[in-house]
């Protein structure tokens, strides 16, 4: 029973920027353990906002509210610390912006220096060549560790980002279009990787590229001005659409 | 543990919050203390008088103490010094400013032009004593006197910097495509210039011409070594002169002209925080 | 009017700004040759008597620019605690709120006081105020200098420094919060070390506008002609020694003076521009 229980839930969650517009509209979903989950849809259907709710990125900003409930493990996370609740719930950016002041090494502890928390030595080196090594970077900069995150191409930056964001071993890793400003070979690098990687943990992954969203996702969201249109298994979803604007969006009439 | 942790980081991050609010607010107080002070000391001592006569000679001074009067007088000599040097310095500072703006703005890679631009900015962080000893040098010793002539080279050199670097800023925020449309209908450079650009950047210089003003307005020692000072309202530009701010200092030194030092002091404030309000409203309305 | 005399008379105009620095800078030299011949160059800056009885003349620098390092620096002290949480506000957390809006309207009206209001200021309620806490007997002196120099230069440091606070990328301050910091974190480890060299470089702008204030300094550092022993002990600076005696000058002491100015002239233009090329490097960055 307890292998089948979600990792979160989404539960009528809303999302609205001033009072008359809603970006998210009752949203209600469970996403289940170690599995990859995309979120699609036309630019401006609430695909990122939605994702950034999940680690209350919307509570840096005072005029955005967040209604419903979400689950993670069973507790609702809009009711939780936020800092506590991004810590188990990474995230990954569309432009990868590893910190510039901060060498390969420190950005990669770079969770725990912002945390306040203090590695041993062993500690730390081991969190480096571990997530260096899930990412796939750490041969190719193992003996540049020192320099500056920076200097790595912007395939090899954004995985940094991500290895930044695994070096907190969050439950959940959402990522916004992370490859959408990357070359064809940095992406299908990235593609890669994250099918390693829903060993350790869960996935939520906005895309706007459908082909991504076949390669990688067991599951697959449609979303449409807010609303979740058709959330199922990403083959059903992409052989079988059942909503009308699924089938529009997939056949290229919309967006 | 842990959530003792996280409530110890988010105390502190709002010990921080408090900390930049409170500091952030403090730093205003001392405007308002100033405003505060200025005004209470220096508003009853504003009266029609205290703008029509000149400061009051020694022997008037005595007799009002004698009688136990009020000291008579008021600051008509520095008012009428102050615009007669500030009104010579504008009219050759926005000509000779704004053509250097121009320049700048048209040559930004050009060698000459960068130099320019590094004296503008050596010019602008001299200190004004520095102005002052200067243009004595320069202007009274050759004439073998203190002069009003003398103190608007003063504030010439004050005013240029800041109205050259007003000018190119605004010209250079200016979308190329009005220039490119005006040389596109056969403009010449100079036509474009004064009949397009210049009018489009209208807002922007006309502020920092206020903002030039509103800098040198105040500035008192360059005019201690080159207006000097004098006691009765005068017209004559080779001769001393006084002005709002030298009339302060005067009144500082002067342990019976005391009582007037606030009004001057009000009279001053005002004007210069007026100006800047003035320049900075124009400028937002400008940027819409 | 054809290109070719626009061009000219554009050229033209320019020359105003090589003549006047350079009128600056050989008016300067001339005039304060007489003193540097006399004492010797070295000599000159690094001695400490200033005594213009006739027959014993006897000038040196060093009193003033002592005066003027140690009101420069202690304004600079005085100043940060200030001049950061402002930048922090204005840039940081009330980025394009109208309270911000508020406070740099403040700041910037601040700046505009002409400084001998300031001083006056300084004169009737701070000095009043170091007397009544027995900081020091006379109430004037390099520290209630320092004190309004510091007011006077926080508008400066706190505008220029919000500006680099606000071009710290958000990408980068949501990756940190994306990592579970809070906000005094982001701010103290990211917005701090990439902002740093655009806020380390307003300082020294800051510094450069604190040498060379006048008419404030001159009102109450309490003018006293030897270096001052402590930072409550009176002083003069560079600038105000010249403000004080160059009306009453002439001769030797008037050449003292105006070496005094070169020696000013020359210290802020080098703090300046080492500022200003740290402010294009910080910019570029």
């Amino acid at each position: 029973m307890e292998s089948v229980k979600p990792i979160l839930e989404f539960k009528k969650t809303c999302v609205s920027y001033t009072k008359q517009t809603m970006a998210v509209k009752y949203v209600s979903a469970a996403i289940e353990r170690n599995t990859i989950t995309a979120i699609m849809g036309p630019s401006g259907c609430g695909k990122s906002t939605l994702l950034r709710a999940v680690n209350l990125m919307h509570n840096l900003y005072p005029n955005i509210r967040v209604d419903g409930e979400i689950l993670l493990n069973n507790e609702n996370i809009l009711s939780m610390e936020p800092i506590d609740v991004r810590r188990r719930v990474g995230m990954v950016f569309q432009r990868p912006a590893p910190f510039p002041t901060m060498s390969i090494y420190d950005n990669v502890l770079s969770g725990y220096t912002l945390n306040g928390i203090r590695l041993s030595r062993n500690q730390k080196e081991e969190t480096v060549e571990h997530c260096l090594q899930s990412v796939a970077l750490w041969d190719e900069v193992k003996d540049v560790l020192n320099k500056k995150g920076t200097f790595l191409s912007g395939g090899q930056q954004q995985r940094l980002c991500i290895a930044r964001a695994l070096a907190m071993k969050p439950d959940v890793l959402l990522m916004d279009e992370p490859t959408s400003a990357l070359d064809p070979i940095a992406t299908a690098h990235i593609e890669e990787l994250m099918q390693d990687l829903q060993k350790e943990v869960t996935i939520l992954i906005v895309t706007h590229n459908m082909g991504q969203a076949m390669r990688i996702s067991s599951k697959s969201m449609f979303m449409y001005l807010g609303e979740l249109v058709e959330y199922g298994n990403t083959k059903d979803l992409f052989s079988n659409p059942k909503d009308e604007r699924t089938k529009a969006y997939l056949t290229g009439k919309m967006g | 543990m842990d959530k003792l942790k996280i409530r110890n980081r988010l105390a502190k991050d709002k010990a921080l919050l408090w900390t930049v609010c409170l500091l952030a607010t403090l730093t205003a107080v001392p405007l308002f203390a100033i405003l505060g002070e200025v005004f209470i000391r220096g508003y009853n001592q504003l009266s029609w008088s205290f703008f029509t006569e000149p400061t009051p000679t020694a022997y008037r001074v005595m007799k009002a103490i004698e009688a136990g009067t009020p000291i008579p007088g008021g600051i008509a000599n520095g008012i009428i010094g102050t615009m007669l040097m500030l009104g010579m310095a504008v009219i050759f500072a926005i000509p000779i400013g704004i053509l250097c703006g121009v320049f700048l703005a048209e040559n930004a890679k050009n060698r000459y032009a960068q130099i320019v631009s590094y004296l503008t900015d050596l010019l602008q962080g001299t200190p004004s004593v520095i102005i002052g000893i200067v243009t004595y040098i320069w202007v009274v010793v050759p004439m073998k006197g203190y002069s009003a002539i003398a103190g608007s080279i003063a504030l010439f050199i004050m005013m240029l910097p800041l109205i050259i670097r007003s000018t190119e800023e605004t010209l250079k925020i200016l979308p190329s495509s009005l220039k490119e449309a005006g040389l596109a209908l056969g403009g010449n450079r100079a036509r474009v210039m004064l009949k397009v650009q210049i009018p489009a950047a209208f807002g922007g210089i006309f502020t920092g011409v206020l903002l030039a003003i509103s800098r040198v307005i105040g500035e008192t020692a360059p005019l201690m070594f080159t207006a000097l000072g004098c006691s009765f309202v005068r017209f004559s530009i080779d001769k001393p002169i006084s002005a709002v701010p030298l009339l302060i200092w005067e009144f500082f030194n002067d342990p019976y002209l005391q009582e007037l030092i606030w009004g001057a002091s009000l009279f001053l404030l005002l004007f210069v925080l007026i100006l800047n309000l003035t320049a900075k409203y124009l400028a937002k309305k400008w940027n819409q | 009017m054809n290109d070719k005399l626009y061009k000219i008379l554009l050229f033209v105009a320019t020359l105003t700004m090589p003549i006047v620095c350079g009128g600056v800078m050989y008016a300067l030299v001339t005039d304060a040759y007489d003193a540097f011949e006399h004492f010797g160059f070295f000599k000159f800056l690094t001695s400490s008597d200033w005594n213009y009885t006739d027959g014993s003349e006897q000038y040196g620098a060093l009193p003033f620019i002592t005066g003027t390092l140690m009101t420069t620096l202690l304004a600079l002290i005085f100043c940060i605690p200030f001049s950061l949480p402002v930048a922090l506000f204005v840039g940081e957390y009330f980025n394009g709120t109208k309270i911000a809006a508020i406070l740099s309207t403040v700041t910037d009206l601040l700046a505009g006081i002409p400084s001998i209001i300031y001083g006056l200021w300084g004169f009737y309620t701070l000095r009043p105020l170091i007397m009544a806490f027995d900081i020091s007997p006379q109430g004037s002196g390099i520290l209630t200098a320092s004190l309004v120099l510091a007011i006077m230069i926080v508008p400066y440091a706190a505008s220029l420094s919000a500006e680099f606070i606000k071009m710290v990328p958000n990408d980068l301050k949501e990756g940190a919060y994306s990592l579970g910091a809070t906000h005094a974190e982001v701010i103290r480890k990211i917005v701090f070390p990439v902002a740093g060299s655009g806020i380390f470089s307003s300082y020294i702008l800051a510094i450069g506008r604190a040498l060379g204030e006048t008419m404030t300094v001159t009102m109450l550092i309490g003018n006293t002609n030897n270096i001052p022993d402590s930072i409550t002990s009176t002083g003069n600076s560079m600038a105000s020694i010249i403000a004080n005696q160059f009306g009453e000058a002439d001769d030797l002491r008037l050449s003292s003076l105006i070496a005094i100015g070169l020696a000013l002239f020359l210290i802020t233009a080098i703090i300046n521009m080492i500022g200003k090329i740290m402010i294009k490097r910080a910019r570029i960055a």
